[in-house]
């Protein structure tokens, strides 16, 4: 930014270079449990204006005025890779009503994780549409629940009309080294895409 | 609620001023809005003139002494995000932080970055 570059009290260290990821899918498919795994958790809280279907959702305040805020919790967690790298690592709101924060959560990531539980897999398709269309690099990762059917990672493929080049895995939520390798693999891909990617085309935020 | 001793407010109804009592009932900062992971950092040996800054505002100051993510400063201190980009935008106006914006990943300087992400990832 322009204010930046002329004040010489910029010249007090280096800012690490902060790299987004997020976690993806339905509601209750093991996202936060990811993010825990993974990371230490936090939670923010971001205020958000709905309108007009505010009373829609039975929220307080609906109508009044035709818009209404709503409190969107987020989970969030940070890795630091080195000195000059930190990843952060956003699960984005499952719930049907708050897929509007998407748009912030999706913009200038790197990367995502869209979870499925293939006993409701038709859950992970808002998830699998939004980011196909702004062309986010994601990998498609099975959340191995108890008791679900285990199926083939290319019926998935199939059953979700993935391109062939989508990594789809099997991960458990629970499980940190589980956790760990679907990030590295997220992460491998999208280097890939953007080294492939001529500069001007490349995934953007949006 | 008639009976003494019972209390009208309690800790899950929150604070009980309300988060954007402390910044004077704005609910968009000035300048656009900022990213979770915006890196904001204070700049050194500048003194703020304490009577112009609520606490909030000083206690910002203070966590941001090294680089911290907008995500981070409003985990740590339980203030909503729009709250914390409100006081960020304040400070910023003071000419007391940096507010440094995340590179898009198409226009990172090198994508072997990500390399170097996989590789510490790995090293979890």
């Amino acid at each position: 930014m322009a204010y930046a570059a002329s004040n010489p009290a910029e010249n007090q260290g280096s800012t690490p270079l902060a790299i987004k990821l997020l976690v993806a899918g339905g509601f209750g498919v093991g996202k936060t449990t990811l993010v825990r795994a993974v990371t230490e958790i936090k939670s923010l809280h971001t205020e958000e204006l709905i309108s007009d279907q505010g009373s829609d959702f039975g929220l307080p305040g609906g109508g009044a005025g035709g818009k209404t805020t709503t409190t969107v919790a987020l989970d969030f967690g940070r890795i630091t890779i080195d000195d000059d790298i930190v990843l952060y690592l956003f699960g984005t709101p499952g719930q049907e009503r708050f897929w509007f924060m998407w748009n912030e959560l999706a913009f200038g990531a790197v990367g995502v994780i869209i979870l499925a539980d293939t006993r409701r897999l038709a859950d992970c398709f808002p998830a699998v549409d939004y980011f196909e269309l702004r062309r986010v690099p994601f990998v498609l990762a099975v959340n191995n629940f108890d008791g679900a059917p285990r199926f083939h990672s290319e019926a998935v493929r199939v059953a979700l009309d993935l391109d062939p080049e989508v990594p789809v895995i099997s991960c458990d939520a629970r499980d940190r080294t589980s956790c760990r390798d679907a990030l590295v693999v997220l992460v491998d891909y999208a280097r890939r895409l953007l080294e492939s990617a001529p500069a001007a085309q490349g995934p953007a935020g949006r | 609620m008639g009976s003494s001793g019972e209390r009208w407010v309690n800790d899950e109804a929150g604070p009980v001023i309300r988060p954007y009592a402390l910044v004077g009932g704005r609910t968009q900062p000035s300048g656009g809005r900022l990213d979770l992971i915006a890196m904001v950092r204070a700049y050194r040996g500048i003194d703020p003139d304490p009577d112009s800054l609520e606490p909030e505002h000083l206690l910002v100051l203070r966590l941001c002494r090294l680089p911290t993510s907008v995500a981070d400063l409003s985990a740590e201190l339980s203030l909503p995000v729009g709250v914390v980009r409100v006081i960020l935008a304040d400070l910023r106006e003071q000419g007391l932080i940096h507010i440094h914006r995340p590179v898009p990943p198409t226009q990172l300087p090198d994508p072997q970055i990500l390399r170097r992400v996989a590789d510490g990832l790995r090293r979890l």
